[in-house]
């Protein structure tokens, strides 16, 4: 069975339909991608998943179970975190503490010094437990980006959903990424699904690659598939589905 | 390891001067000291709703009166300890605050302002409403009388341990919800923080402690609690209060709590808003509170985070600017 589920799903915001009759399934233990031109309705469905966007019809079911009766803060608590194309971070706090807000749902009686070595150990793997007692307000994006990575990661998500985690990187912090993915998928075992415009990285660490266009799926398959796939090329205007196209 | 020992060294110190104050003090301006200690109450719960979890309350004076209220009814009905009435007026301030931050946690920004300014104005106009408990317009009397040095001791000895519950409740996980909450709604529901839950909570803590608060303003007003003492004024001079504090910190409280209970006294000194007929004190609250937010725009609390920096920075010696933070 699929760890994530998304069945049919239409979304409407007043005249406007944002989704419309997208299905899709993540296989554990796998990392998906999600592409489309801007606007195509990426973003919204990791608003649908995470339960901040109510969908008109359809449903989403993580490891079977449907989440339409979950209120967002519990979302988590089915195992899905996710991170932000923006960077929705808490500036006042310490990057410390913004990822022990990521530990937040640990066991209530869990003491606060595991939690804290938890979130070190993020901020290691991420690799920026050097400004773990920085202020996070100032920080540069592509950290910010990390610190957001950090914090999803610290509640052990079986199903991590990221938005465009490249955004805003140099080449070389785009490839620490890469190597970073492939460790959430081969070493953690971690569930990965990815909305990204960097096509190389896409392309490189996907298993399996979902197109998105104006709120339709129009096509999936393996990226070597989706790169020679005639309606991708043609959403993506003039067809530069290729390495350059970062 | 040493921020938190130099932490406790002022606590500690703290302690010894608010111990030995009262012996050279005369009695009304023990009285007057207690006042202090209930404005720092008040301010610091209004701290945890308005500072810690952003969201702006102008009814704390109503919580207050619901605090007061229970003192004076117990006290004069029922002949309650006085002592025994304060848990009372934290556990009933504390249901009223729950069940007011319930619909409050679904409004934000001057809506929220607004419905808790409504709830500023009516609580105490209700007293006139069920008067037979609440002996209307003359207002009611507690049972026996205060001593100013039992003032004194209660009001310190209850504001002692009620920073230490809110250090308690804002240290750890709890503090960093509210503060999530505050920061970005979508991060923090996303991680797993109940925004409803955190809200409400913050605003039943809060109303607790203005509960407190107000049981001490009826002690610290002989004994009297009266609709016109708990008027919209009281309020907005907490929020004042909080602002002069500075939002989000602990450490200016005292400082805010200080300035409420002393201007009246303050003003009535001032040679130029003495000469004012009506209204002089008001006039120098909101000049105070103009120049704070001119030159202190993050309260005291900022004002001492700024000293610390610079005295860091100084015995560091490395003579680069230390950075403010954004």
């Amino acid at each position: 069975m699929s760890l994530l589920s998304v069945r049919n799903v239409h979304l409407r915001f007043g005249g406007i339909t944002a989704l419309e009759d997208v299905s899709f399934d993540v296989e554990e233990g796998t990392t998906a991608g999600l592409i489309g031109p801007n606007g195509a309705g990426k973003t919204t469905i990791f608003n649908v998943i995470t339960r901040l966007y109510r969908l008109d019809e359809g449903d989403v079911l993580v490891d079977g179970s449907s989440l339409l009766r979950t209120p967002p803060s519990r979302v988590i608590r089915h195992g899905v975190a996710r991170t932000f194309q923006n960077v929705e971070l808490f500036p006042t706090m310490t990057v410390l503490e913004n990822v022990l807000v990521g530990a937040h749902t640990d066991s209530r009686f869990e003491r606060e010094r595991s939690a804290r070595r938890r979130a070190t150990e993020a901020l290691e793997l991420i690799g920026i437990d050097e400004l773990a007692s920085r202020p996070a307000a100032g920080l540069p994006f592509g950290t910010l980006k990390r610190i957001e990575l950090a914090r999803a990661l610290v509640s052990k998500p079986r199903l991590l959903l990221l938005d465009e985690p490249a955004g805003g990187l140099n080449h070389r912090e785009v490839e620490e990424l890469a190597v970073l993915l492939g460790r959430l998928r081969d070493q953690l075992k971690m569930t990965v699904l990815l909305v990204e415009h960097h096509m190389g990285l896409v392309m490189k660490i996907s298993d399996h690659v979902h197109v998105l266009n104006f709120g339709r799926m129009i096509a999936n398959g393996p990226p070597q598939e989706i790169q020679r796939n005639p309606e991708v090329i043609e959403a993506y205007l003039g067809g530069e589905l290729d390495e350059s196209a970062a | 390891m040493r921020a938190i020992l130099g932490r406790l060294a002022i606590c500690a110190a703290a302690a010894v001067v608010l111990a030995l104050l009262p012996f050279t003090l005369s009695g009304l301006n023990q009285v007057l000291a207690a006042r202090v200690a209930l404005y720092f109450i008040a301010i610091l719960g209004l701290n945890i709703v308005t500072g810690y979890t952003g969201q702006i309350s102008i009814g704390h004076g109503a919580f207050m009166a619901i605090g007061g209220y229970t003192t004076a009814i117990m006290s004069a009905d029922h002949h309650t300890n006085l002592i025994a009435t304060l848990p009372l007026s934290f556990a009933i301030a504390f249901g009223c605050g729950v069940v007011v931050g319930l619909p409050a946690s679904r409004l934000s920004g001057v809506y929220l302002a607004l419905a808790t300014l409504a709830l500023a104005v009516s609580i105490p106009q209700l007293t006139l409403k069920f008067s037979h408990f609440t002996g209307a317009r003359n207002g009611i009397s507690v049972d026996g009388t205060v001593g100013y040095l039992w003032l004194y001791g209660v009001s310190w000895a209850c504001a002692a341990i009620l920073f230490v519950v809110a250090w308690l409740v804002l240290r750890g996980r709890t503090g960093r919800a509210f503060r999530a909450v505050r920061d970005s709604e979508v991060a923090a529901a996303s991680s797993g923080v109940s925004l409803v839950l955190y809200k409400t909570l913050a605003f039943g803590i809060s109303a607790a402690f203005a509960g407190v608060a107000g049981s001490l303003f009826v002690l610290a007003t002989n004994g009297y609690a009266q609709p016109d003492e708990f008027s919209i004024f009281l309020s907005l001079y907490i929020l004042i209060g909080a602002a002069v504090a500075g939002l989000g910190s602990l450490w200016g409280v005292m400082g805010g709590a200080a300035f409420v209970a002393l201007l009246p006294n303050i003003s009535q000194s001032a040679p130029l808003i003495r000469s004012i007929p009506v209204g002089g004190q008001d006039i120098a609250a909101g000049l105070v509170v103009v120049l704070v937010m001119l030159l202190l725009p993050t309260g005291l609390a900022g004002l001492l985070q700024r000293m610390a920096l610079a005295a860091s920075a100084l015995r560091r010696r490395s003579g680069i600017p230390t950075a403010e933070r954004g």
